[in-house]
């Protein structure tokens, strides 16, 4: 293990900022801390790098206890949200600043500086000052000075916040493959669960400093561990149910919930690509009125409004739509393929007062 | 602030009149005013100085500054310019560092404390020495007994000097540093740097042109103070007069042309620290220019 968390809790003035976190993070993985705003992902990421000290707990990288190790001696790689470039120095002397503090020798200095310079296409702006380079330019100056010292781990909190969304985009792809090439354990915090899907080998969701979820972007996507991971992790539609006669019923629709008793409350979500949708009412068991379409590029995002006034979004091609001959206010069939039995989960952002279902998270099929 | 302020685009003066701008009769008064109050109480006076000083040629010019009271005068000042300067980098730094980097009780007080230079009359100040340190004062027989010398001699000046100019330094540094914040510092700790590592090649160099201005600032009102020096001085000629000091002496003496010339000197020693600053503010944006140009 490269990183280990274990039962790690931090507050700042009697706040509770993270509360008991433990999961640990492979050598040479890329791993994503992902969660709302404020929910003290940062705060784990700076409890690893040692810029904040865990109120209680174990911090451990490569197996040894780092606790009691300042940030200095731990030999990771920072890459600060606004960047942090020293303003008074040029790029060369940024990537260079810890190279000196360490002793390097003047050459492999000089060798190290051209071999970054190289590898993230900073090359003619060696001289240049933080102020004259874009925000692309700034974040790989960056994460060559992080990684400048050959660290054993790289940390980046929010790597990608203060671009626009189209360097975004690039950068991320970029980030990808710096990683495939150097393979150095990589640590991120991001609030885009986007962004933590298409980067990561896997992700660690957290939420009002608790541990949501650890898991693949695959797993956390197809079996999130609780309602607030479904949510947050993509588009769900989530519906209150109660079960009678071994069907959970709501409105007009039944999902099958054979050894549960009557009266029992379940929270079911599905995907919305788990609706499917025809202009063919013969074609599905329910009946819905198309209510609005939304045009996403490629994808369409449809609201279905059933006779009970339940809505339901689900998604489709643009070809399909056309080929369909769908339009808003037509009237279609539709069924729900695969839906889940959503676990409450008493995360600061949801109401803790209601029933908390404790079934076993289980994929169904249906028809 | 100190010139690292980005120039105003030049091109504004060709555009139409932007919707939020006043008209140009409200611009050229404002403009006009602000123009002809620096030439009148500014430009004028300094001017005039000068062309007294050589009204009798620069050869009695010569003769006056080096007269050896005058001379004794200038080196005193420079010690005390020296000597204070220094001094309220050390406090300015440790003051602004404080105030800008951490919570602390006490913190409001310690800002109004380092501002009450600025709202005592420098005369008090004076007198707050010689009630302390004087023969008659708190500490007085004491010293005496240890034949100590404070008011009346050149560590009198000083400690009223540097009571006169201690809020230069900090008054500039504290915003810079609390506009600059702790990230900066935290990249080069993540680094390996230690404090010390950190406060040499990233604290200090980001607060550079702030503490360049307090320390002219601080240099300028070292050199010039007036009232608190006068208090505690006793004007001894040729041991404890300053500058200032010997200029009113030697104005009271109907000595006018040595009077400006040494006043004309005063006026140079601070127009040349605002050379030294224009020069490096100009170094430093060649610098900018190269870098952007390789």
């Amino acid at each position: 293990m490269s990183i280990e968390l274990r039962d790690v809790s931090k507050s700042f003035g009697g706040v509770s900022a993270v509360d008991r976190v433990s999961f640990a993070i492979r050598e040479g993985e890329l791993m994503a801390l992902l969660g709302p705003s404020g929910g003290g992902k940062t705060t784990v990421l700076r409890m690893i790098a040692g810029l904040e000290m865990p109120s209680s707990g174990d911090v451990l990288i490569r197996g040894q206890r780092v606790n009691d190790i300042s940030v200095q001696q731990r030999n990771i790689g920072f890459v600060f949200q606004n960047y942090a470039l020293f303003k008074n120095m040029n790029v060369s002397k940024n990537i260079a600043f810890g190279l000196k503090i360490k002793n390097w020798k003047r050459q492999d200095i000089q060798q190290r500086i051209a071999e970054l310079l190289q590898l993230f296409g900073l090359e003619g702006l060696e001289k240049r000052y933080p102020h004259q380079l874009s925000g692309g330019q700034r974040q790989r100056v960056a994460i060559a000075r992080a990684l400048a010292p050959k660290p054993s781990v790289l940390l980046l909190d929010e790597p990608f916040g203060a671009v626009d969304a189209k360097i975004r985009q690039e950068l991320r792809e970029w980030l990808v493959t710096l990683h495939h090439e150097l393979n150095v354990t990589t640590v991120f915090v991001t609030h885009d669960q986007e962004e933590a899907l298409e980067v990561s080998d896997r992700i660690v969701i957290i939420s009002g400093g608790r541990l949501a979820q650890i898991g693949t972007p695959r797993e956390v996507y197809d079996q999130p561990a609780n309602e607030f991971v479904a949510r947050f992790i993509g588009v769900m539609n989530v519906l209150e149910t109660e079960v009678r006669g071994g069907q959970a019923r709501v409105g007009e629709l039944e999902f099958p919930a054979p050894d549960q008793p009557d009266g029992q409350k379940m929270r079911i979500g599905f995907r919305p690509y788990a609706v499917q949708v025809s202009s063919d009412l013969t074609a599905f068991r329910y009946h819905a009125v198309l209510r609005r379409t939304f045009f996403l590029g490629v994808l369409l995002r449809l609201e279905l409004e059933l006779p009970s006034g339940l809505l339901l979004r689900t998604r489709m091609t643009k070809e399909e739509y056309s080929v369909q001959g769908l339009e808003d206010g037509k009237e279609v069939s539709f069924n729900i393929k695969q839906f889940r039995v959503l676990a409450r989960e008493s995360s600061a952002l949801l109401p803790e007062n209601e029933v908390q279902y404790q079934a076993p998270p289980v994929m169904g099929e249906h028809i | 602030m100190a010139g690292a302020l980005p120039k105003r685009n030049a091109a504004s003066n060709v555009q139409s009149r932007r919707g939020t701008e006043e008209s140009p009769f409200v611009k050229w008064v404002l403009i006009s005013i602000a123009m002809s109050f620096c030439l009148v109480f500014l430009f004028v006076p300094l001017v005039n100085v000068f062309a007294q000083a050589l009204t009798k040629g620069l050869g009695y010019y010569w003769t006056s500054l080096t007269h050896p009271d005058s001379w004794a005068a200038i080196k005193l000042t420079l010690l005390v310019g020296a000597i204070c300067v220094p001094l309220n980098v050390v406090f300015g730094l440790a003051a602004a560092w404080a105030i800008a980097k951490f919570e602390f009780r006490g913190k409001s007080l310690l800002i109004t404390l380092i501002d009450l230079p600025f709202s005592v009359s420098p005369v008090v100040a004076g007198l707050m020495f010689v009630v302390l340190f004087g023969l008659q004062g708190f500490f007085g027989r004491w010293l005496n007994e240890h034949e100590i010398r404070i008011i009346f001699a050149v560590p009198g000046i000083i400690l009223a000097t540097v009571f006169v100019t201690f809020p230069f330094v900090a008054r500039e540094l504290i915003p810079v540093m609390q506009s600059t914040g702790s990230e900066q510092e935290q990249a080069a700790m993540t680094l390996g740097a230690s404090g010390w590592q950190t406060f040499w090649h990233v604290t200090l160099p980001s607060v550079k042109w702030g503490l360049l201005y307090g320390v002219i600032l601080c240099n300028a009102r070292a050199m010039g103070e007036f009232g608190a020096v006068s208090v505690v001085s006793g004007h001894i000629t040729g041991l404890t007069d300053t500058m200032p000091l010997r200029v009113e002496k030697l104005y009271n003496e109907y000595n006018a042309p040595a009077a400006f010339a040494l006043a004309s000197l005063l006026a140079l020693l601070a127009l040349l620290t605002l050379v030294v600053k224009t020069f490096m503010e100009w170094r430093q944006a060649r610098r900018y220019e190269r870098a952007q140009h390789h």
